[in-house]
């Protein structure tokens, strides 16, 4: 189970634009390095992330072997209804994760 | 006891070994310049507009922060779609696409990325007319990633 650590401000006003940050615990295992035994250790990687808020998605990444081990993102989002921000990754075997942090929006 | 000469011969063998260094996976122009097609599907690309904020001395390639922002108001009518970043001697020219929506409320992103060696990074932004536009920022990496063995 990867953790991830996500920053959320508990409160927003209606209509403004909050920073949402995310850590996740990933190697990011790019599959061009090679082990000690000589063979290249397989790629182990986040393909996509989400973020689901308000009944639409509203922030996507695409990631490739080039985002740094443990990814970070931050990006903005208008706060429009107090509920749950749910974000969800998966890894290029098909493993889904999720975790969810609640607004509240005034 | 560590001499001078000691030194010297440690150093000389460092270089050699430097010198020895398997040539590593890269992406080519052609790689790149298909990865860049595939997003903007062949159309114009015409730079402005996107802002790349990322230090121009990288000490350490492993991890380089990067801000990338777009002149948008990203309303209903006027938003940025997606934002796509290539590096073009990476192993693979990819390195991260984000998609964006107008409850973004602002064209701002960061992340942290890997660089295989010095160059010149691309970003390029879809806003919701069609249009692409780009920026470039060129680096210096002394420490790159994916050279260290395991």
């Amino acid at each position: 189970m990867a953790r991830a650590l996500i920053n959320v401000p508990a409160t927003a006003k209606k209509g403004e634009a909050v920073e949402i940050k995310v850590l996740i615990q990933h190697p990011m295992e790019t599959g061009f390095r090679t082990g000690p035994d000589g063979k290249l250790v397989p790629r182990d990687i986040i393909q996509r992330f989400s973020c689901t808020y308000d009944g639409q998605e509203v922030f996507a990444a695409e990631l490739h072997p080039a985002v740094a081990a443990n990814p970070f993102f931050a990006f903005f989002t208008l706060a429009t209804a107090s509920g749950p921000l749910i974000f969800k990754w998966t890894d290029n075997a098909g493993k889904e994760e999720s975790q969810s942090a609640d607004i509240a929006v005034t | 006891m560590t001499t001078r000469r000691h030194t010297l011969i440690g150093g000389g063998a460092l270089a050699v070994g430097l010198l020895l260094r398997p040539a590593l996976a890269r992406a080519t122009p052609e790689t790149m310049a298909a990865a860049v097609a595939a997003f903007t599907k062949g159309l114009q690309v015409k730079p402005g507009k996107v802002a790349i904020d990322i230090p121009p001395l990288v000490e350490n390639g492993n991890s380089v922060p990067l801000t990338v922002s777009v002149d948008s108001p990203m309303t209903e009518l006027d938003h940025v779609n997606a934002i796509a970043v290539f590096a073009e001697k990476n192993p693979l020219p990819n390195v991260v696409t984000f998609a964006l929506t107008p409850r973004s409320g602002k064209a701002v992103v960061s992340t942290r990325i890997r660089l295989g060696d010095s160059q010149i990074l691309l970003v390029i932004a879809q806003l919701s007319d069609g249009s692409f536009w780009s920026q470039k920022a060129e680096l210096i990496v002394t420490l790159p990633a994916c050279v260290e063995v395991l």
